[in-house]
């Protein structure tokens, strides 16, 4: 239990930690330069601090944050596996870090060839003919696949497709991407397998006839199961002239075992930071390259990397493509570490990963079913959903098991997701764990099951060791408070 | 190779406790018609350090910005880093964390986000600022589709010195969304306030300008303000150069209703463009509206201070499809640099960073343009980029430049053929007075040749 002042209560005035070169330039006042009115009149308040305490402040701070390095982290479709410290190196390198977005392609060979040579990585992994490595995360992804569906349509004459259809089990991305591209979303209800509910999709497909603009899955999907119908969902959305969009956010499931340009997916988008290991930042950055069928190739968004006589070079797009979706060719330094991570791997590294994810995910899920209620019954892939329903008789929820896991040094799943299964705990265990580290999870889970019909108290008044207790979200959202503020200085004439 | 920790012996016993004989027993839901029944086409493993010597040399192809001087700026800029900015975000307790959605062991990047929408408020002079979009150009974009709002339609009206590569991705959103773009015209460098007054129309939903604009120039910001307030158009003042905020007008204090900028040169590096730092900042009054996640102050079980995600219901994951943005991954990595950056510079800091910069660029400005054939491009005031007319085209100009290992600058012909030969250069405060009398010295040396 204890508490970190912020910076800004730290240091006193005139400390500073930073220092500045030396100014060696004549010096002038500035409003003979810019006009006083642009000119800002007193400093920004920043903090005043010196180094020692900045790096104290902020080592603290780390030392009140949980991460992949700190323990193990089974969050459910985040995909939360080792980030390898030789990504970190090689993403430091001068010639990868210290380049200008704007440099010539003569000066910026090495860069172009890299994004050049991933992008066709790649291209083979998902089974499409080209990839956009603009894309800043998986949600930008989405985004930008939709507008090249949209595009394609278009040109097409057919711009009044307007649905995109969504599984009830999907990411909130999908539904939030697809409205952002001007679509109107309708869910698709599951079968009693987890799958899509077949005959609910030929329903949709007849009531909607003509509209479809797309239908957006992950497979596997959020259960982590991989929907055996594919082929047949692929054949019926094409034969209503929708496109299919493939959600690479479970992508580490089948590496070199499945692509989904094979299943008839048009349009993948990957998650670098998921499937190829480059850290989760705290919240990002993330990168969400696009891969696409041969028909939608004049659509994606440049430019594109080339490779000539002369050498490699950033070709532009063509009169038919979406256009820019950000600045500059992509989150390069992230991508310098997925290229890492493949180069590393090679095909049989990671076939070895994907197979480990599903092993690893089999092993704890078969462990823990006579203990938790296994919601679909049948072997997953890289992750898997128990419901704590048989829990919530005794009043214990899902949130509970997640907070009494901290007090055992472990990641709590990702919970209450899916929607489709009450009281979910998604499980993700990744392949980069160790046997050990498996079983000493199931030897909690397996005590927190015991604990909610012995001694739910333990549970309900969980986390007993973090450095706060349960937070209190409802005031947070009530009475937002966003921002540090001084506090308000007494009026000079209150103080007489 | 792999990261995979257990052994074949130890995966041949997993299987067993599963049920399985092989690994093709768990993978059995995939059905074959979908099966790859080859390896995947990509080059084979390599070790450690194989990796870093490939990966040496490929990075030794670039001529980066340790071994060559470099005056490009254009929407990145170089700036110092401290020390201290990438120690402690290589802190893998901060950079191998997910999203902080178990805020009882995520304090330390709650707190840090906290802190940086603080400081972004503070160097914005705005009310709040949320945890991080992915760069300045989509910050720019959301700020659009929170003007057109859950409609979607409208015009929103955009200065031709924003940022084109801004520009090319607002007009692709915006073809998307439904909305429409109108470029403003320019008048000596920067928006023209006659031409934006004539395209103001009821239908008018956002102003997008930027300062300082694409051309380093400053902007008529309070009498571009006045005339935005005559509608009920909101006023979205775009950056790309952070530091300028050190020493010029807070855009909060001259009636911006958003800020939408590029934060990347605050303590992380510049990378080819990419991880970049989208910033956004608005006035209270959209607070519920804003993209993104946002982080708030709390108390826990004990009465303790706490911070926590907060106001969630904007967001996809909750709302779904009427979420406020499909955001989900930031880039809080880079918000944690920028405010350890700083925090680092601190108040004096970073007013004395936008002062170099300041100098510099003038001095450079007034070194180069007595050089004849390089006159300036506009005559107003400008932070730490001017434009300049050129006795040659500036490709060939910068391919001379190269040959003597300096970078030159922006070859503005690309995205605005009607300046002519014309080129765009950064000066901050990591340039000396040596680099600069030496740029000085090329210039007049190849102008000389030309003539």
């Amino acid at each position: 239990m204890s508490t970190e002042t912020l910076i800004f209560e730290k240091g006193a005035p005139g400390r500073v930690a930073a220092t500045l070169p030396l100014l060696d330039v004549p010096t002038r006042p500035l409003d003979e330069l810019v006009p006083a009115d642009l000119l800002r009149s007193e400093p920004a308040p920043l903090p005043e601090v010196s180094e020692i305490e900045v790096v104290r402040h902020y080592t603290h701070l780390s030392q009140r944050n949980f991460g992949v390095d700190s323990g193990f982290y089974p969050l459910g479709s985040c995909t939360m596996k080792y980030n390898p410290k030789l990504n970190e190196d090689i993403a430091g390198l001068p010639g990868f870090a210290r380049l200008h977005p704007l440099q010539a392609d003569g000066d910026t060979q090495g860069a172009i060839q890299l994004v050049y040579e991933l992008e066709g990585y790649l291209a083979e992994i998902s089974g499409m003919r080209r990839v956009t490595l603009q894309p800043a995360a998986g949600a930008h992804g989405e985004i930008t696949g939709l507008m090249i569906i949209k595009a394609y349509q278009e040109h097409r004459g057919e711009g009044h497709r307007n649905v995109v259809l969504i599984p009830d089990g999907a990411h909130g991305t999908n539904p939030a991407s697809a409205a952002l591209a001007g679509y109107v979303t309708v869910e698709l209800k599951s079968n009693a397998r987890g799958g899509v509910d077949l005959a609910h999709l030929e329903e949709v497909l007849a009531s909607q006839e003509g509209k479809i603009a797309a239908l957006m899955m992950t497979n596997p999907n959020t259960l982590g199961l991989f929907d055996p119908n594919i082929l047949e969902i692929a054949r019926r959305v094409h034969d209503a002239g929708g496109q299919l969009y493939y959600d690479g956010a479970n992508a580490n499931a089948i590496l070199g075992i499945a692509r989904p340009g094979d299943m008839g997916f048009d349009v993948v988008h990957f998650n670098l930071h998921k499937t190829c290991s480059t850290p989760h930042g705290g919240g990002g950055p993330g990168a969400g390259p696009v891969g696409v069928a041969e028909h939608l190739l004049p659509y994606i968004p440049g430019p594109l990397p080339a490779k000539g006589a002369d050498g490699y070079y950033w070709e532009d797009a063509g009169p038919l493509s979406i256009g820019r979706v950000r600045a500059n060719c992509g989150n390069f330094l992230i991508l310098v570490r997925a290229y890492t991570y493949l180069r590393f791997h090679g095909p049989d590294g990671l076939r070895h990963v994907s197979d480990s994810a599903v092993l690893n995910a089999n092993y704890v899920m078969r462990a823990l079913q006579d203990d938790y209620h296994l919601w679909f019954d049948q072997p997953c892939m890289h992750e898997f959903v128990f419901s704590a329903d048989w829990q919530k008789r005794g009043d214990v929820h899902a949130l509970d098991i997640a907070k009494r896991l901290l007090d055992f040094g472990i990641h709590p799943p990702t919970i209450y997701f899916p929607l489709i299964v009450p009281e979910a705990l998604m499980i993700e265990p990744t392949e980069t764990e160790t046997r050990e580290t498996l079983d000493n999870f199931i030897a909690v889970m397996r005590q927190i099951a015991h604990e909610a019909k012995e001694n739910p108290t333990i549970i309900l008044e969980a986390p007993h060791d973090t450095v706060v207790g349960r937070l209190d979200q409802t005031l947070a959202a009530r009475k937002p408070d966003l921002r540090w503020q001084p506090e308000p200085v007494e009026p000079v004439a209150a103080r007489v | 190779m792999s990261y995979v920790p257990n052994t074949t012996a130890e995966q041949q016993e997993m299987l067993r406790a599963v049920g399985a004989e092989t690994i093709e027993d768990v993978l059995a839901p995939i059905p074959e018609q979908v099966r790859l029944k080859r390896p995947l086409d990509l080059p084979p493993a390599l070790p450690e350090p194989d990796i870093k010597r490939l990966m040496s040399r490929m990075a030794g192809q670039n001529a980066d910005l340790d071994r060559y001087v470099s005056y490009l700026g254009a929407g990145s800029y170089e700036h110092i880093l401290p020390s201290v900015v990438p120690h402690l975000v290589r802190r893998s307790e901060f950079y191998t964390s997910y999203t902080p959605y178990q805020p009882e062991i995520s304090q330390g990047m709650l707190q840090a986000i906290y802190e940086y929408q603080t400081m972004v408020c503070q160097i914005t002079g705005m009310d709040v600022a949320n945890a991080s979009l992915y760069d300045g150009s989509t910050a720019v974009v959301e700020a659009a589709l929170l003007a057109v709002g859950a409609a979607g339609t409208g015009d929103v009206l955009v200065s031709r010195a924003l940022d084109p590569q801004y520009r090319a991705t607002l007009r692709t959103y915006a073809w998307s969304r439904g909305f429409t773009i109108k470029e403003i015209a320019l008048e000596d460098g920067a928006t023209s306030v006659a031409a934006l007054e004539a395209a103001l129309t009821p239908q008018t939903k956002a102003v997008i300008i930027q300062h300082p604009n694409f051309f380093g120039s400053l902007e008529d910001v309070r009498a571009i303000e006045r005339l935005v307030r005559t509608t009920n158009a909101l006023y979205v003042v775009a950056f790309t150069e952070p530091a300028s905020l050190g020493v010029l007008a807070a855009p909060g204090d001259y009636g911006a209703d958003i800020v939408a900028g590029e934060g990347q040169s605050l303590g992380s590096p510049i990378g080819y463009g990419g991880p970049a730092l989208g910033v956004f900042a608005s006035r209270s009054a959209f607070v519920r509206r804003l993209p993104g996640r946002l982080v708030g102050k709390t108390v826990d079980d004990r009465g303790q201070t706490g911070y926590v995600l907060t106001l969630q219901t904007r967001e996809q994951h909750i709302r779904r499809e009427r979420a406020t943005s499909n955001i989900c991954t930031n880039q809080a990595l880079l918000a944690l640099a920028a405010t350890i950056y700083l925090a680092a510079l601190g108040k004096s800091g970073f007013r004395e960073l936008g002062e170099q910069c300041l100098l510099k660029a003038h001095y450079a400005q007034e070194r180069i343009t007595a050089i004849p054939g390089f006159r300036p491009l506009f005559a107003r005031p400008f932070f730490d980029e001017f434009a300049v007319t050129t006795p040659l085209p500036a490709k060939e100009l910068n391919a001379m430049l190269r040959s003597r290992d300096i970078v030159g600058g922006y070859d503005l012909s690309r995205d605005y053929p009607e300046l002519g030969d014309a080129m765009l250069f950064c000066v901050t405060e990591t340039r000396t007075r040596e680099d600069i009398d030496t740029l000085a010295a090329a210039l007049e040396d190849i102008a000389g040749g030309s003539r």
